[in-house]
């Protein structure tokens, strides 16, 4: 028997590429609800007292549990609360609200990173609370995180064949589930690993670049 | 002395018993001084007597731990609500607020945003006026600080002179009654410095607005203001025109430190 069947390979070809499509799906719906939830988490982690507090211990909390303990507690408890989503559903916010609260600390320090002359140029003119935000600080932080935000979606790109867990048969799902039946895992999984390679890599030079791009001295 | 029949109108500014403290660190005790509408003000003394703490007050950048402090008859720190003496709250801060503008030393002007976008932002935003009229205001003001051709220009592709005169025009942008300028020329290189400060000269002598000024520029201070406060350890010690505390000062310690800063 052959350590490598090329025909083989081929017919599980579109099996790998739907699993692919979940996947991606997962990151990027995952990557919005990052982004957002985070972003909110970073401004209400500058608010008052009690506020900060209650940020803060979520935001804790969440980064110190697992992400397979968080979207099984989300597929198996939700449900007793009479709150049934689908698996693709689960995962997304799990994924979401999990990278969230690394994005959120991300946000975090490209906010501390404006200056404090920044903020005292915003109440010397009385700029309005929310337009010292869309207008002055994060036009000035977010540019200067976007690779570290990069690269937690491609690190939330790797994480997602967690979810077969609940039953999303994401790419390496798919690979089980092709193994499974042939009990040919060779081509299954090198096939997935340079599918995961094939995204990845671009997308971490284009991280790079970015890197390169906001170093620049402004 | 000019100041005197100034004085004789409510005055623009009034510090009562300013009391400051950083922790343990009194910056300003007991402080008490009044500024009168369009009088020029400069406070000189060396580093650390509290002098930007006083602009900072005043611009609600600092708290202040005691006393009050009024713009126009109007405390930054209570308001009358029905009679009665209640805490300001943050609308009432933001119209006394809207009265003053500053420069500070650092220009801070929004890296962000051009040019025109850092001189319409405000007064669109805060005043309400029209995209067109804060833009031709944005032209005109421009034009007087001489920089009429870089309105779409990044603050970064200017010199420190030229953002300073940018951040000036800026401050002007929000009509003020009054003008903060923290060490509004101790960031630039001292080729610069003499264009910012004619450009000041030229502001004050056409408009009726009032200045306060923390300057080391003892040449500026002595022929732009009407008054000089020197200040040591958070506290007036000498508040006099500028002919008389620059060539016969009184104290001591002024006479010391005009010696040390003027005769380097």
């Amino acid at each position: 028997m052959n350590v490598w069947d090329w025909s083989f390979a081929a017919q599980i070809l579109p099996a790998l590429l739907d699993g692919l499509r979940i996947t991606l799906i997962a990151t990027v719906l995952g990557s919005l609800i990052a982004f957002v939830l985070g972003l909110v988490l970073a401004i209400l982690g500058r608010g008052p007292t009690p506020v900060r507090i209650v940020v803060r211990a979520i935001v804790e909390f969440i980064r110190s549990t697992p992400l397979l303990v968080q979207v099984y507690f989300l597929f198996f408890v939700l449900p007793t609360f009479g709150v049934v989503l689908p698996a693709l559903t689960v995962g997304v916010l799990a994924l979401g609200v999990h990278y969230a609260t690394y994005t959120s600390e991300v946000y975090r320090a490209g906010i501390d990173a404006v200056p404090r002359g920044q903020w005292e140029a915003t109440t010397a003119l009385s700029l309005p609370r929310m337009r010292v935000w869309t207008g002055v600080v994060l036009p000035q932080a977010i540019p200067r995180v976007l690779p570290a935000l990069g690269n937690y979606v491609i690190s939330m790109f790797k994480e997602t064949p967690l979810l077969i867990g609940i039953g999303v048969y994401d790419i390496v799902g798919q690979v089980r589930e092709v193994g499974g039946q042939s009990f040919r895992y060779v081509e299954a999984y090198t096939l997935a690993g340079l599918l995961f390679l094939l995204l990845s890599y671009p997308a971490s030079l284009a991280v790079r670049r970015l890197e390169r791009r906001s170093a620049v001295p402004r | 002395m000019p100041s005197l029949d100034k004085t004789v109108a409510e005055p623009m500014i009034v510090f009562d018993g300013v009391e400051k403290r950083f922790g343990d660190n009194v910056v300003l005790s007991e402080l008490s001084f009044t500024v009168a509408p369009g009088e020029h003000v400069c406070l000189i003394g060396p580093s650390g007597s509290g002098k930007t703490t006083i602009l900072r007050l005043l611009m609600t950048l600092e708290k202040c731990d005691g006393g009050t402090i009024s713009v126009a008859g109007q405390s930054l720190s209570h308001m009358t609500h029905n009679g009665r003496r209640v805490p300001a709250d943050e609308k009432h801060v933001r119209d006394v607020r809207k009265r003053i503008g500053m420069v500070f030393q650092q220009f801070n002007l929004f890296p962000n945003m051009t040019v025109r976008g850092n001189l319409i932002e405000a007064p669109t935003r805060v005043l309400g006026m029209s995209k067109d009229e804060a833009n031709a205001r944005a032209t005109e003001l421009l034009d007087l600080v001489g920089l009429g051709d870089r309105i779409d220009s990044h603050p970064t592709q200017l010199s420190g002179g030229q953002q300073q005169r940018v951040a000036i025009a800026r401050a002007l942008a929000m009509r003020p009654d009054v003008l903060l300028l923290d060490e509004v020329t101790s960031a630039l290189d001292p080729e610069l410095v003499a264009g910012v400060l004619k450009l000041l000269r030229d502001i004050g002598s056409s408009t009726d607005i009032t200045f306060l000024c923390v300057t080391h520029e003892m040449g500026f201070a002595r022929d732009f203001s009407d008054r000089v406060m020197m200040f040591d350890g958070g506290r007036v010690i000498e508040d006099a025109a500028p002919e008389k505390l620059f060539t016969a000062p009184e104290h001591e310690r002024t006479q010391a430190f005009l010696h040390a800063v003027v005769d380097r």
